[in-house]
């Protein structure tokens, strides 16, 4: 593993004897740059000829340390044989360096191919010029470039010097076909040293003379520390340490992780446990449906839902908190060294690290330097910044290195979790079963809102990319209340996508068996229509979103008939750009399914690497099961109740179904991949426990 | 603290630590060796699967006082090379995705091919269900075991 400051400093010294590439990512990272106007290093070429791609993104399973390099790697017409990668620190090089929101190859699809292309056609340049021959004569192919005439050749290496030396070309011609790299299913960079114990997560790290830390923090939500007793864990072996080091939290600090746990135990304190000490889930359920509707904000329509005559259906849907619980817990090792301070930090946010630590500890964020170390999963609880505070706050205090850790019960109580939703739906059939009114309320508070940032037109932030509606019925309305809970709220796989699917598919199942049609040629009939929706900036197509479902039937085998005990649902949604589809089935016993197979099909644009995008649904099925099935996260007097995988139960391979992933081809960059098959898995699922038992689920988990 | 001498990877190991500190611990903090992980604490995710005598143990839940003077083998010193069966399974199948499970998952799978050298779905699920992976591995763990085994027998 190697860091930003190495790999900005070899970038640098690659300046001066081999080529650098630099671009500008559009809009924020122009402000932010404003100061920096140091060029963007995604790409350095040796003249040995070593080839190295910066990943500016957390690699958190998702494989971004393969598929990113390959974008830029293809335009370069590089042998894929050589690409080593870098990974970057928080930076401001390189953008919004925040990974979420199936974010990654998105995002970056554009600037990495550009910045491959732009090294491309200045070693072609410098290649010309060398032999004194007409450019066009020339082509770079696997680290080479070519003179078809002559059919002389010069390495990378050999002409990375005169590269670095020519302009960079503004706009160099992008591939939009004949990819090499691209599309193929390449092994990931980071399997080896993933299955001999030496790849380095955050909870590895380690830096001399670090010390070893955990926190005791109030399990009250909002609770803080009223008074404490150091005295018996400060005689426990090992023990340098036990302070506040904030309001809500103590910190205890030993030479062992384990030492640093039982001496926790020792430690006595008594908790102000403040507002919220008689919290229960049934007062925040009855928050849900109690709230006042009068301020709901239609956040899309078409047409006017309120004058449509037929025969009207209505059903509500609940979903509770839920818990990312990533394999690897918490953890950060800051070292705070007076003028500056260092963090290694599993994060999907560094430059939110950065900024928030810094003022923290008195330092300007030009003196915090965060790491990004591989994370053992994220799901977007690394989205918070909270491990680097705790540790850099820490650091501080006892002016040494040090690695905090958060066990698996501190995981499951002091997280951030999805938030809790109420979903009213009513629609209006007309003679045919039909659909002619869809209103969809969704009542819940908001991660954003809580987090203090704007609305977008009054609703949650994230509601553009993950709160779609693609069936053109003619009269259609999604509405907001925006409700408050002191729950702290976290984006979770999926966010907003996997509560609007579960109501919303689950629904569409329900006005399929209203009309007596069978489910998925209802769903088909609604999408039969090539209709463009516009919704916020994004347009959604209905012919992409009919494809996913056409597709996934058609390897499901839909049409066959299953045998007997066995039932198929389906559900499709489109979320993060992309469009997904799951059939899955079912058997029942003792009235709990048992889910024996799903079939996946997703658009998603241009496939980067098909085995990375297999993975990908691998997980998102596994998820997005978990969270149908079990995940629940219930407050009982003022606290989370669930602490360890006992009470909070993952999926494991005796109930891990046959997954089945199949790929719309397609040109279209790339867009969303980690999240967008988790929402119609839970729905599909409720859907053929439908078809199994005519019974309807409207409340998760479904094993509650 | 008490003295204690075992066996890892081949080499004998002295540390001096309290006679409750889990192995876990052990390895990671006092040995330097990573690999085995940290995941529940409880003995229920199997994360920190390591060998003691050759037997699959939760290394969480083993204080260092019994596992003294035993052969312990963790996931560097399953094989000298990296080059264990399942290990060169696990890269031909592209296993992991996060990756964080997979040392337990290997020791696990170790364990089994050792008592069942060409196991059936049903037991190679049987034996792997108590291993937890969140990023949903499970199918390519069960190919990877295949593929090790020479197949079903």
């Amino acid at each position: 593993m190697t860091f930003s400051r190495r790999a900005f400093l070899r970038t640098s010294t690659a300046a001066a004897t081999g080529l650098v590439i630099g671009f500008y990512l559009p809009s924020r990272a122009r402000a932010e740059d404003a100061a920096a106007f140091a060029p963007n290093a995604y790409l350095s070429i040796t003249p040995e000829g070593k080839i190295t791609i910066v990943v500016a993104r957390s690699e958190m399973g998702q494989g971004v340390r393969t598929s990113l390099p390959m974008i830029l790697a293809e335009e370069l017409e590089a042998d894929w044989k050589q690409i080593e990668i870098e990974q970057a620190g928080a930076s401001n090089l390189f953008g919004d360096q925040t990974t979420g929101g199936s974010a990654s190859v998105r995002t970056t699809w554009e600037p990495m191919r550009k910045a491959g292309a732009q090294a491309r056609e200045m070693l072609i340049s410098a290649a010309a010029q060398q032999w004194n021959v007409v450019r066009e004569n020339c082509k770079a192919e696997n680290s080479f470039v070519v003179h078809a005439v002559s059919g002389r050749k010069l390495s990378y290496g050999n002409l990375a010097t005169a590269a670095g030396k020519l302009p960079v070309p503004e706009n160099p011609p992008l591939k939009t076909s004949g990819y090499k790299i691209v599309g193929k299913p390449i092994p990931r960079l980071d399997t080896p040293s993933k299955v001999n114990g030496s790849v380095v997560y955050g909870i590895d790290f380690r830096v001399p003379e670090m010390k070893y830390a955990v926190l005791a923090r109030c399990e009250t939500i909002g609770g803080k520390v009223a008074s404490f007793d150091a005295g018996a864990a400060k005689q426990r072996p090992g023990v340098s340490f036990v302070d506040k080091i904030s309001d809500s939290a103590i910190a205890v600090v030993a030479d062992s992780t384990w030492n640093a746990i039982k001496a926790r135990r020792a430690l006595r304190v008594i908790w102000d446990e403040g507002p919220n000490k008689d919290l229960d889930s049934a007062a925040i359920s009855k928050s849900l449906h109690d709230a006042d509707e009068s301020k709901a904000v239609k956040f899309f329509s078409a047409g006017d839902v309120t004058n449509v005559k037929g025969k009207k259906i209505e059903a509500a849907y609940e979903l509770p908190f839920m818990a990312h619980a990533p394999m690897e817990p918490g953890n950060c090792t800051a070292h705070f060294r007076g003028e500056e301070c260092e963090v290694w930090a599993p994060t999907q946010v560094p430059q939110d690290c950065r900024d928030t630590i810094a003022p923290l500890i008195g330092l300007k964020p030009e003196q915090v330097k965060v790491n990004i170390t591989l994370l053992g999963g994220g799901f977007g609880r690394r989205l918070e910044h909270d491990y680097a505070v705790e540790a850099a706050l820490l650091s501080k205090a006892i002016n040494a290195p040090v690695k905090i850790t958060w066990t698996r019960e501190d995981d499951m109580r002091c997280s951030t979790y999805r938030p809790v939703s109420l979903h009213k739906l009513s629609a209006t059939l007309d003679a045919n079963g039909w659909p002619t009114s869809f209103t969809h309320r969704i009542i819940g508070p908001s991660i954003n809102g809580q987090k203090g940032s704007q609305p977008v037109k009054g609703v949650d932030a994230d509601f553009p990319d993950e709160a779609s509606f693609i069936y053109p019925i003619p009269n259609v309305s999604l509405e907001y209340v925006m409700t408050e809970t002191p729950v702290p709220l976290g984006w979770m796989r999926s966010v907003y996508a996997l509560q609007m699917a579960f109501a919303s598919e689950s629904f569409a199942d329900e006005l399929a068996a209203a009309a007596g049609k069978d489910p998925l040629a209802y769903r088909l009939h609604l999408l039969s229509k090539d209709t463009d929706i516009q919704y916020f900036d994004a347009t959604w197509h209905t012919a992409r979103l009919r494809a996913v479902l056409q597709f996934a039937a058609e390897k499901a085998g839909w049409k066959t008939p299953l045998p007997a005990g066995r039932h198929r649902g389906i559900a499709c949604f489109g979320c993060f750009s992309s469009y997904a589809a799951n059939v899955v089935e079912v058997s029942m016993a003792n009235g709990e399914p048992r889910v024996h197979r799903v079939v996946t099909a997703i658009d998603c644009g241009t496939v980067v690497n098909p085995n990375i995008l297999d993975q990908q649904v691998h997980s998102a099925v596994v998820y997005g099961l978990a969270n149908a099935l079990r995940a629940q996260i219930t407050i009982e007097k003022g606290r989370v109740a669930q602490a360890n995988f006992n009470d909070y139960q993952p999926i494991r391979m005796n109930e891990a179904p046959r997954i089945e992933a199949h790929f719309v081809s397609s040109t279209e960059p790339p867009s969303g991949a980690g999240e967008p098959p988790v929402p119609p898995l839970a729905p599909a699922l409720c859907n053929a426990i439908y078809a199994a038992t005519k019974k309807r689920i409207r409340a998760l988990p479904i094993l509650s | 603290m008490p003295n204690y001498t075992l066996q890892v990877n081949g080499s004998e190991k002295n540390v001096n630590v309290e006679a409750d500190t889990p192995l876990l611990w052990v390895l990671r903090d006092t040995l330097e060796l990573t690999g085995t992980k940290f995941g529940c604490g409880a003995g229920l995710c199997g994360a920190c699967s390591v060998h003691v005598n050759g037997m699959l143990t939760r290394s969480c839940l083993t204080p260092i006082s019994q596992a003294a003077g035993k052969k312990i083998t963790t996931i560097e010193g399953l094989d000298a090379n990296s080059l264990h069966p399942l290990q060169k399974a696990w890269i031909a199948e592209d296993v992991p995705q996060c990756g964080y499970c997979q040392s337990g998952q290997i020791m696990a799978a170790a364990a089994l091919l050792a008592k069942t050298p060409h196991p059936t779905d049903a037991q190679i699920t049987e034996s792997m269900s108590a291993n937890l992976c969140r990023c949903g591995t499970y199918d390519r763990i069960r190919k990877a075991i295949h593929r090790a085994a020479g197949g079903a027998k």
